[in-house]
Order: structure tokens, then C-alpha cells, then sequence
């Protein structure tokens, strides 16, 4: 059972023989305590959980850990002695090690390269090479040394991620949300890793907001919530359940699902859809054919880089189409037309990226309004002479603010000022006002917190069922499954047939991630290639 | 004559070279110094100063790569530490430094200076064709081509220099890694303002042996344009500077011959050709994510 507060799990800590203790670890950022007096220890050859929705302070509480970030007040003991951490190379001296979220590789170097820029020793590049050949082999990560990291995938990054932070021989391990960009398949494929880490020895901190993984994978965990320790305990004496609610406090409700609505007319269709990829680094789309009916969700699952992103810039106008016919938006030919062309024909489009894409950080939220809409409303937002109607700005501003519970600091703040749960509902809510007959989202819930993310997602539940198309793009297949009718998923460019919800499982999704059954068309019609 | 034309465009490329090269340097480490034209013409005026004054070219010589790397230091501690905005820094550096070098300057118009003199490698000098052109030269034209080969044996063979290169790629991961990014930019800088002081002698102590207000004319932008135009690599900034000396050199020989191209036309040529190589190396992504800086320009903050 979990032991509340505090109180520090003493016994465990004493067998163990405690690698990490911490205690009353604090960090603020303006008035925000992002970590507020957190407690936690970690034993030697212990997976340990760090466990929180997002924003509850578990990288902010990492980065002082690995001497990115510098405490306000506590106190870290490692091995039983007190010491300050002042920076990432006074961390790796001690022997932790970090693989980053967002991964901290060069990506104009190649993968020996990067690892060697790590290791404090003298060691020539094409030893380094050897040595990472010779890791990788033996815990099952391949990796080509001399590749540029700029033309590997996201899965191989994480590997020289990890294989770097295992070269450097560290005794705890810091992952911070490592199985976000990977397929269920790979996913496993790291816990082996991990376990035979354990089995040596090697301590984890393991940092999660994905449940079923933290169960499987962790002997202790430590919940945050708001910055502060709600809970130590064992993942594996609690339910999925018990730990979302410690996670996530009663502030969310379940997202309440209609039947879904079928048979009505296709409002967004795609046939034929390519395009040739525009960098090196960028994935080309195959043969994109989907059709999204009246009163429909349609999810796209996939791996991240898989073609998610140029998918969304080819819908929305971003990048035009060779062909006027592959894209139909209620009924007409859409390719060829701009983003404005797009909207007027009643499509939406919400992209992935809140700051600085889906909203002018330095603008406040009516100006931003006003530049999403300032076609589609022109009549009632810009009057004679191209002058902005200030009055009918600010009161559909605060209409969407209202509507989407929308909570800020002042009357009208710069985007940049809101919280991106805040902002993602403002810019969600600047689309639904439109009562858009398409709407497309890419990543809607994204780095957003519960309450926020419960509040979105019945949102585009609700617009479907009054009768719109929804398309949305996710890489939370927990979300996809909550509020599509059908899912399809994305693999190398490729999508697949959708799998209407009744019949789709984790596991057929997670084997379509991977690209197990290429070209899987069942209902569409066979590729002439 | 062949031989003769080498010699030309060896003395026209030589400053464009040793300021391109240090330049390229300090682009790599992520830092955009556009005062490379005010360092040298500092550099210039430093180099005359006290060659005259002491009598000793090598003082002078010393003297020019000194001040040009005191010179970027203010650059330095502008953008670095104060994070001030570069291009504008740059610029005023540029400004600030042949307003500089004019007033020191004043008292140097119309002396005759001191050449450095040719150093001829036995033997090797005798050969027929290039002999003269290759090993009968100034002492800064070897310093220039030893230049280039240290520059791209540091950056793409030592640990160093990889380093350094982090540094320009991703500041942000660099430090993470424990880099200190502040000071390797720091000693970019400073190498990168001892070659442009030492380009600045070049001119005054070999090109011209004498001091003009301005005489740079230029030149400095010469060599920012060289390191674009080279997409950041050594061996082409060797290329690129025999190739824009040799356009500088033919246009005189064009007039000699009496083909009248407009003088306006060839001194704009430099900058056309790296709007071409702009446009061409833009085409080809992989080659400018692989040799572009990618924090070239942006400034360094901690996050503490």
C-alpha cells in the first residue's frame, strides 16, 4: 500500500543499500513551485517510477538531479554523502546518466561521433565505434556508428542515447519518458534492456505517465502531482486505476461516447495522396487514401516520423497537392487550394505545435483569433477599409474562452502567457466556434493535462455527433481508442485500411505501428505501384 | 607570365584566406562575427604602426594578430557574456574599427613602410612553372596555406574540434553534455580575430607596404561571403579565395588586354558567385544540415 507524504520507505532503503536519497527538493520558476520539498530514494539495482501527469514536475525534478537545473533548497545524498550537482558533467563524474526526452544528440555528427563527445577519456573514434558496436550487440540495440544522426530514426536516436549513457559505466540511470516514440513492439524490446540492467546491478529512475509500463517494469515508484509527492509505493500492488488517481487527484471525468454515428456522407476524402519527401529527413507519403463520413472520428495512430506531420500539411494546405482530386472537402476538389481556400469550403485545422504554428506566442489570444479567421469572418471581424472590428473580436474571444473553460491571467494575455492545456483548449475552441463541417487535429492533447485533455477530447466528440468530420492525428493510442470510431494507422508514409473500434486491439495496432503487415489494404482498393 | 599571374593572385587571395579561414572558425563554434572587416583594417593599421616605429615587420606582424584577437574580444564579451545581439554588434565592430584604425592612422599617411620579405625554400624554388609561385613567396602565404591545413585537421580530426563543432550544432545539448559553451565561442572568437589582424598585416606589411585609410576596401566582407561560399569547409575556402583573387587580378588584366568589363561588375563578382553557391548548397538539404551550423547566429543562454 502506498505510504503518503514524507515518510520515506527506510527499510527497503537500508537492504537495498541506497544509491540516491533526496530530500526536500524544491525549485521555483517565477511563483510557480514546479518541485515543491520532494522526498525519494533509490536503492541499488532497483527500477524505480517516477510517476505524473504532465507538468506535475518530474523533468524539472530530473534536471536538478542531472545539474541542468540548480535547486532552490534540499539536499541530495549520493552514496550516503551530501553533494551539490552543479552541472551535467559533475553528474556523469558521480556516475548518473540521462537519456533525454527530447533527445540532446548532434545531429550533423554521426552516431561515434556523439558518443564520443560524452566520454571524458582519450579513447580514439574508431575504438569508441568498436566499443558501441560491441554494447549494442550485447544488449540487442543494433546501431551503425559512422550513420549521421540526422538520418536515423527516432528509435535508433534513442538507442545511441542509451548506449552512450551506458558507456559511461554510470550506477543510476535517469530515462525520462523513453517509450514515448517508440512502437509497443520496440517498446518491449527496451524493457529486456532495462531488466538486464537491473540483473547487473545498475539502478533506473524510470520516468512515466504510461501506467501499464511503469507496472510491469518497476519495483518502487514515487507519484508527483502539482510539484509535490503524493505517494510512494508499489506499482505492483496497485491497479492502473489506484495509480491514475493518485496521479491525476478526482479532477477527471470519463469522456462520454455516444454511439457512434455511421452511413452519413463523406465530408473529407483522400485518393492518391503523395508527395515526394521535401528533406532528407522528412518521410514521403504513399498512395494516402481515407474517407472520413458525417458524424465520424476517424484516429491515426503511428509511430512519431512516420509521415503524421507532412499527412497534416498536405490536409490542411500547408504544402499543395499535385492533383486537384486527391483531396475532396465536401465534395469539391481541395488540392490545389491554399489554407484559406480550405477553410472557406468549412474545413478546420488545428496542428500539432501550439506555440509559434498554432498561435503567434507574442500576440494576444484576439489577435491570434483574428488571423486564423479573418477570411472565413471576415464580414463580422474586419470592417470598412480593412480595419479590425476591436468590439466583435474581444466578445468572440471571450466567447471561446468561456465555452472551452479556457482559465488565464488577464482579459486578453499574449498566447505565450497561457499554460499549453489553456491554450490548446483556446485554440481548439477558435476552431470549433466555427462549427467547421472537416476538422483536422494533429496531436491534440499533447504535453496538456488531464482535466484540459478530458475537456478536448469530448469536445471533438461532440462535434462529430452534431453531424462533422473529425480526422485526428495522435500518438496517445490511449486517446485514440477513447474517442475514435476508427483507426488507422501511419507506418513509413503508408496508411492503413481503418479498423472500425469494435474490431481494433492494442495489439493489432501496435503490430501496424511497426509496419507488420505492409501494405495493408484491406477495404481500399490494391495499390497499382 | 603564367607564373607571374600565380604570384598576382596569390597576394590577392592571401588576406582573403587568412580572414576567411579564422572566420570559418568562429561560424563553426555558432557565432556570427560580422566585424571581420573592422578587425582587420585594425589589424592593418597596428601591423604599419609598428613596423615603422620599431623598424621590425615581425613586431608589426605580432602586434596586428594581437590586437585583432583583443579586438574580437570585445565582440566576445558583447555577444557572450552581455548577449547582445550579434549582427548588430558585428556591424558596429566593423564601424567602431575603421573609425579606429582612420584616427591611428592619421599620423602613418604617405611613410613608406617595410615589405616583409620573400622567403625562398632551396631547391623546391627552382622548378621550373611553379617554383616561384609555390616556394618563393612571403612568410604569410605559407602561414596562410598551414592555416587551412591545421583548421581542418583541428575541426575534423581532433577531439577539439569536435567539440567545437558540437558547440555550433546544439549549444543546448553541448551543454548538457557538460561543454562549456561560452568558452570554446570564446576562444573561436579570439582565433578568429588574430587571423583577420593577421589578414590586416598582410595588406599593409606585403600587399601595399604602406598605410590608406580604408584599405581594406572590403575585403572583410570578402571573406564572410568565402565562408558561405565554402559551406564551411577548410579545403574550399582555400578554392574560393584563389578563385575570387583571380577575379580580382583578371580584371586588371582585362583592361591591360583592352577587354573593358566594368570594374563595378568584377568587384561585385565575389558576392554574385556566393549567392549562386547560396542558391545551389540551399537545393541540397543533406549537404546544408551536414555543414551548416545550426546555431549560427543564435545566442547562448543557461537555463539556471
Amino acid at each position: 500500500m502506498a505510504t503518503t507524504g514524507a515518510g520515506v520507505d527506510r527499510k527497503r532503503e537500508g537492504k537495498a543499500g541506497g544509491l540516491l536519497t533526496v530530500r526536500g527538493l524544491t525549485k521555483i520558476f517565477g511563483t510557480l513551485k514546479a518541485c515543491d520539498g520532494i522526498d525519494l530514494s533509490i536503492g541499488r539495482g532497483e527500477i524505480h517510477a517516477l510517476l505524473g501527469e504532465n507538468g506535475a514536475g518530474k523533468s524539472t525534478f530530473v534536471k536538478m538531479l542531472f545539474g541542468a537545473l540548480e535547486p532552490a533548497s534540499g539536499e541530495i545524498l549520493w552514496k550516503g554523502e551530501r553533494v551539490s550537482i552543479s552541472s551535467p558533467g559533475a553528474a556523469r563524474h558521480l556516475g548518473i546518466g540521462m537519456v533525454f526526452q527530447h533527445f540532446s544528440l548532434f545531429e550533423a555528427l554521426t552516431a561515434a561521433e556523439n558518443i564520443m563527445l560524452s566520454l571524458d577519456e582519450k579513447t580514439p573514434i574508431l575504438k569508441i565505434a568498436e566499443r558501441a558496436r560491441e554494447l549494442s550487440k550485447a544488449y540487442g540495440l543494433p546501431l551503425d556508428p559512422f550513420a549521421h544522426v540526422g538520418d536515423l530514426s527516432v528509435g535508433e536516436r534513442q538507442r545511441i542515447e542509451i548506449i552512450r549513457c551506458l558507456l559511461q559505466k554510470p550506477d543510476l540511470i535517469i530515462l525520462d519518458e523513453p517509450t514515448s516514440v517508440l512502437t509497443p513492439q520496440e517498446a518491449d524490446k527496451l524493457f529486456e534492456t532495462l531488466e538486464t540492467l537491473r540483473d547487473e546491478g545498475k539502478s533506473i529512475l524510470y520516468i512515466s505517465h504510461r501506467l501499464e509500463e511503469v507496472k510491469r517494469l518497476c519495483d518502487r515508484a514515487t507519484v508527483l502531482r502539482h510539484g509535490k509527492v503524493v505517494a510512494h509505493c508499489d506499482p505492483r500492488k496497485e491497479t492502473a486505476t489506484s495509480l491514475a488517481r493518485m496521479m491525476v487527484g478526482d479532477e477527471v471525468q470519463a469522456v462520454k461516447r455516444a454511439a457512434g454515428g455511421s452511413g452519413g456522407e463523406v465530408l473529407l476524402e483522400v485518393a492518391g495522396l503523395a508527395r515526394p519527401a521535401a528533406n532528407p529527413f522528412a518521410v514521403p507519403l504513399r498512395d494516402i487514401r481515407l474517407a472520413v463520413r458525417s458524424g465520424e472520428v476517424l484516429g491515426i495512430a503511428g509511430v512519431a516520423g512516420n509521415g503524421q506531420g507532412e499527412l497534416f500539411e498536405a490536409l490542411s494546405g500547408e504544402v499543395l497537392q499535385e492533383s486537384a482530386a486527391s483531396l475532396r472537402i465536401r465534395g469539391k476538389d481541395a488540392g490545389r487550394l491554399s489554407i484559406s481556400g480550405r477553410r472557406l469550403l468549412g474545413a478546420a485545422f488545428v496542428p500539432e505545435e501550439r506555440l509559434g504554428h498554432g498561435a503567434v506566442p507574442q500576440m494576444r489570444l484576439s489577435e491570434n483569433l483574428l488571423l486564423s479567421r479573418h477570411v472565413t469572418d471576415g464580414r463580422a471581424l474586419v470592417g470598412p477599409l480593412w480595419t479590425v472590428r476591436g468590439g466583435a473580436l474581444a466578445k468572440a474571444a471571450a466567447r471561446i474562452a468561456a465555452a472551452m473553460d479556457v482559465r488565464k491571467g488577464g482579459d486578453d494575455p499574449e498566447a505565450a502567457a497561457l499554460s499549453g492545456g489553456n491554450l490548446q483548449k483556446f485554440i481548439i475552441g477558435r476552431e470549433l466556434d466555427r462549427q467547421p463541417s472537416v476538422l483536422v487535429v494533429n496531436q491534440p492533447t499533447w504535453g496538456v493535462d488531464a482535466g484540459a485533455a478530458a475537456r478536448i477530447r469530448q469536445a471533438l466528440i461532440d462535434l462529430a455527433r452534431s453531424g462533422s468530420a473529425v480526422l485526428v492525428i495522435s500518438q496517445d493510442l490511449d486517446e485514440l481508442f477513447e474517442i475514435s470510431d476508427a483507426i488507422a494507422v501511419m507506418h513509413d508514409g503508408r496508411l492503413s485500411a481503418p479498423l472500425p473500434i469494435a474490431e481494433a486491439t492494442f495489439e493489432k495496432i501496435g503490430l501496424l505501428m511497426g509496419g507488420a503487415e505492409p501494405g495493408h489494404h484491406a477495404g481500399a482498393p490494391l495499390e497499382t505501384a | 607570365m603564367l607564373e607571374s599571374i600565380l604570384i598576382t593572385i596569390a597576394t590577392a587571395a592571401t588576406p582573403l584566406l587568412i580572414a576567411a579561414i579564422g572566420e570559418l572558425v568562429v561560424e563553426r563554434s555558432g557565432v556570427l562575427n560580422l566585424g571581420v572587416e573592422g578587425m582587420m583594417v585594425m589589424g592593418a593599421v597596428t601591423g604599419f604602426g609598428v613596423t615603422v616605429t620599431t623598424g621590425s615587420p615581425w613586431l608589426g606582424v605580432l602586434a596586428a594578430v594581437l590586437v585583432g584577437a583583443a579586438f574580437s574580444l570585445l565582440f566576445g564579451f558583447l555577444t557572450l557574456t552581455l548577449v547582445t545581439n550579434q549582427v548588430a554588434t558585428g556591424l558596429a565592430l566593423t564601424l567602431l574599427g575603421l573609425g579606429v584604425s582612420g584616427m591611428i592612422g592619421e599620423a602613418f599617411i604617405g611613410m613608406p613602410g617595410i615589405k616583409l620579405g620573400s622567403i625562398a625554400i632551396p631547391i623546391l624554388s627552382d622548378l621550373p612553372y611553379v617554383g616561384r609561385f609555390l616556394f618563393r613567396q612571403d612568410p604569410l602565404f605559407y602561414v596562410s596555406i598551414l592555416l587551412v591545413a591545421g583548421v581542418a585537421w583541428f575541426l575534423f580530426y581532433t577531439r577539439a574540434g569536435l567539440t567545437l563543432r558540437s558547440v555550433g550544432d546544439n549549444h543546448d545539448s553541448a551543454h548538457a553534455l557538460g561543454i562549456s559553451v561560452i568558452a570554446v565561442r570564446y576562444g573561436a572568437v579570439a582565433f578568429g580575430g588574430a587571423c583577420a589582424g593577421l589578414a590586416g598585416a598582410y595588406l599593409s606589411l606585403v600587399y601595399t607596404p604602406q598605410w590608406i585609410e580604408n584599405m581594406t576596401a572590403g575585403r572583410g566582407w570578402i571573406a564572410l561571403a568565402l565562408v558561405v561560399f565554402a559551406s564551411w569547409r577548410p579545403w574550399r575556402v582555400l578554392a574560393g579565395a584563389y578563385l575570387f583573387g583571380a577575379v580580382s587580378i583578371g580584371q586588371l588584366h582585362a583592361q591591360a588586354i583592352g577587354v573593358s568589363v566594368p570594374s563595378q561588375f568584377l568587384s561585385a563578382l565575389p558576392y554574385l558567385a556566393t549567392i549562386a553557391v547560396l542558391v545551389l548548397i540551399s537545393r541540397n538539404r543533406r549537404l546544408t544540415m551536414v555543414n551548416t551550423p545550426a546555431c549560427l547566429g543564435r545566442p547562448f543562454v543557461p537555463a539556471r
